[in-house]
């Protein structure tokens, strides 16, 4: 039994930084709170209260957990390989147009399976080659990714904003410009029995299957190597460009997903309240997960959690509307400062090991 | 620290477990008092569009038995539609006043579908017979005749004869009042004209601050805006000692030397109107306007440097306006590539539902849609 709560202990030590992190923005969010004079333990109380205290708080969690889990992919996957890419908010921008223009090329009364499918794979295209074009730019033009996908994202803001109140406006939509509105039959419903969208069974899969591929894939551990060593993953051969390439790609079609899926199952046509910062958030959900893809559904319900609890802090306790970004800003601070863990987390997880090692060998002999 | 006994803790949060489980039926036992939820876009104190909205309900919360909860900055996403739903699950309300223009569909008529017996008043939309649940209201104010009088206002004080407008999105609200703002100035003298730059969206500090700077460069002397929060703009053109209209609220304080006039909004009539109704028990006002005659718009006190005679001349048609006599879009007008909008003698009337779809700038204007 102690063997197994120490290789646990062991397993589980990565999580560490991120727990350590949570407690400390906590810490630092309740003195912030009693500094300014406001009732700190009942604010905390209430964040719980408003995320997770009843069925309609998670409902209202998972929502908002939903496209924050497909835009930290977009983070986690190209961390893989070692960049960093922050600008997943101009795939969730592309992605949502992508797939608002489908249905117009389409004639009328074309099926719906079909019809999502390809809105799907255009969102997926358009999100993925746009993060592909960041590590296109890396690779062979030596240009630093996290420069030029926050660049490349304002460049897509800017072309989904006038496509959407130019050439692709719907001339009904006077005062909000949007795109034509989608086909009835085209737009995503809810999950049964949940008032959430079918937008949270995707990104959980898709974390589940980046999990899979990272850890278990052959192509996951030549994203590692390409990662830990680009010299060494030269030196054996692999195809460091290729690979860079493709996570990207796969990153960038995340995110452009989480844009399809606000377009087809909330907004239902593209216009720019879609631009709400999930790309930005996902960056927050992909540092807290460590860039783990089974970690970020925790983190992004986290996030969720408390982006949803800001409703109730502003209504119980007259908190103003900053102060959940107060506290996603304070657990982004801690995040970065814990990350200084990571140098000893290796000789700790050696030491939990050797002790479980001895008393089995004692055990044998 | 008194916030961190045992004592507190444990009543907060049997409190509050308490409310999260049983608002519902404790809210409608207390009193019967009537329970209303403000939604706003932006910060309660932008000095702009949110401001004007959070005072006007500050006033209505005083009003009796009334309950009140507001929540600010609510993005237009499922975020207001969950804020909505809250307000109606925790708290208890019946009647939700979402106040920014992007809240309305698909959010509002959602939420109001699953809620049918509660009231939604919103702003700024165009509620429709037959294609709106009756649980839905929207109201707007025309707020085009105050901008026509920071026109008149403008025309007289300015001495260069340009006049720069820094505004969010060719839409048709935004349109109109720039349109109504030109008309107003050249009501005095024909050869004004308006440079007008858009920033894209409805609140960008650095592009609004950027577009005044611009414009004042141009030799632009007097200048007003259509975004989200004017205070950028007003303040920056105090700095470089021009002369401005306001927006929304009163941004007297940030400018008080180059501040002439603004053109605000007085939500609490149409909120008034919307509250007793439910609080009488009358069906839903489904479609309600009005402006300078029906207290829904107003106009700041002039500021010390306006002269005499453009007092005057501004009041003069205000007291038309507030007459009903003094329409602002009639015939000629043609649009800044000269093209005839309204044909000689024939007359739109203030209350006319076309000039919620305004897609022209008028002769006068430099700028493009």
């Amino acid at each position: 039994m102690r063997i197994f709560l120490l290789r646990l202990t062991a397993k589980m030590l990565p999580a560490l930084p991120t727990l350590c992190a949570i407690a400390g923005a906590l810490l630092m969010f309740v003195v912030f709170l009693a500094l300014q004079g406001k009732p700190a333990l009942e604010a905390c109380q209430l964040i719980y209260v408003g995320a997770f205290g009843s069925g309609f708080a998670w409902e209202n969690t998972l929502q908002r957990a939903a496209p924050l889990m497909l835009t930290a992919l977009c983070v986690a996957i190209p961390a893989r390989t070692g960049l960093i890419i922050i600008g997943g908010e101009g795939a969730v921008a592309l992605g949502g147009l992508a797939c608002a223009v489908i249905p117009m090329m389409l004639p009328a009364a074309f099926p719906a399976t079909p019809a999502l499918l390809l809105m799907a794979t255009a969102a997926l295209v358009a999100g993925g080659a746009w993060i592909a074009l960041a590590g296109w730019l890396r690779q062979y033009r030596g240009v630093n990714e996290t420069i030029s996908s926050l660049l490349l994202a304002y460049i897509a803001l800017a072309l989904f904003n006038h496509m959407v109140e130019g050439p692709l406006r719907h001339p009904e939509s006077l005062n909000k410009p949007s795109t034509p509105p989608l086909p009835e039959e085209y737009l995503i419903g809810s999950l049964p029995g949940l008032d959430v969208h079918w937008g949270l069974f995707w990104g959980v899969l898709a974390c589940i299957a980046m999990y899979v591929l990272v850890r278990h894939g052959v192509f996951g551990f030549s994203m590692s190597v390409v990662g830990g060593n680009v010299r060494a993953a030269r030196l054996v051969g692999l195809p460091v460009n290729r690979i860079v390439l493709m996570a990207c790609l796969l990153g960038g079609g995340a995110a452009g997903l989480a844009g399809m899926m606000e377009v087809a199952a909330i907004h239902g046509s593209a216009n720019s309240a879609l631009l709400a910062g999930y790309g930005y958030s996902g960056i927050l959900v992909a540092f807290a997960a460590r860039h783990n893809p089974l970690a970020i559904i925790a983190c992004a319900l986290v996030i969720g959690g408390i982006e949803s609890s800001g409703s109730l802090l502003q209504r119980r306790l007259d908190l103003p509307g900053a102060t959940t970004l107060v506290l996603q800003g304070l657990l982004f601070i801690n995040l970065l400062a814990w990350e200084s863990l990571t140098g000893w987390l290796g000789v700790w997880r050696l030491r939990l090991l050797e002790t479980t090692r001895n008393p089995n060998r004692a055990v044998h002999a | 620290m008194s916030n961190f006994n045992r004592r507190k803790f444990l009543i907060t949060t049997g409190a509050i477990a308490l409310t999260s489980t049983l608002s519902f039926e404790l809210a409608h036992a207390a009193g019967k008092k009537l329970i209303v939820g403000f939604l706003y876009v932006g910060p309660r104190d932008d000095f702009g569009y949110n401001q004007a909205h959070a005072h006007a309900a500050s006033i209505i919360k005083k009003m009796p038995g009334i309950k009140m909860f507001d929540e600010e900055k609510v993005p237009e996403t499922v975020a207001v539609q969950k804020s909505m739903e809250a307000m109606i699950r925790q708290d208890g309300a019946s009647l939700i006043f979402p106040t920014s223009f992007g809240y309305f569909s698909p959010h509002v008529i959602k939420v109001a579908k699953k809620y049918p017996k509660v009231r939604f008043a919103h702003c700024g939309g165009l509620w429709t017979k037959g294609k709106h649940p009756m649980n839905v209201g929207s109201f707007f104010g025309y707020i085009e005749e105050c901008q026509y009088l920071n026109g008149v206002v403008a025309g007289y004080m300015s001495k260069s004869k340009k006049l720069g407008f820094v505004a969010a999105k060719a839409i048709p609200q935004v349109l109109l009042n720039i349109n109504a703002f030109t008309l107003g100035a050249q009501s005095v003298d024909p050869s004004i004209t308006t440079r007008l730059i858009f920033t894209g969206d409805w609140s960008m500090p650095v592009k609004e601050a950027e577009a005044a700077n611009s414009l004042i460069d141009q030799g632009v002397d007097v200048l007003t805006c259509h975004v989200d929060g004017p205070k950028v703009v007003v303040e920056t053109a105090e700095k470089r000692g021009v002369m401005t209209c306001g927006y929304h609220v009163s941004q007297a304080k940030l400018a008080p030397k180059g501040y002439l006039t603004g053109a605000e909004w007085n939500w609490v009539t149409p909120y008034t109107t919307i509250v007793k109704a439910a609080q009488e028990g009358k069906p839903m006002i489904n479609f309600l306007r009005g402006g300078l005659k029906d207290g829904f718009v107003k106009m700041s006190p002039y500021g010390a440097s306006v002269s005499a005679n453009a007092k005057a001349k501004a009041d003069e048609i205000k007291n038309k306006m507030l007459a009903g006599k003094y329409p602002i879009f009639k015939g000629p007008l043609k649009d800044n590539k000269g093209k005839v909008i309204i044909p000689a003698g024939v007359i739109q009337e203030q209350t006319d539902i076309k000039l919620e779809s305004m897609n022209y700038l008028v002769a006068g204007v430099m700028g493009q849609v």
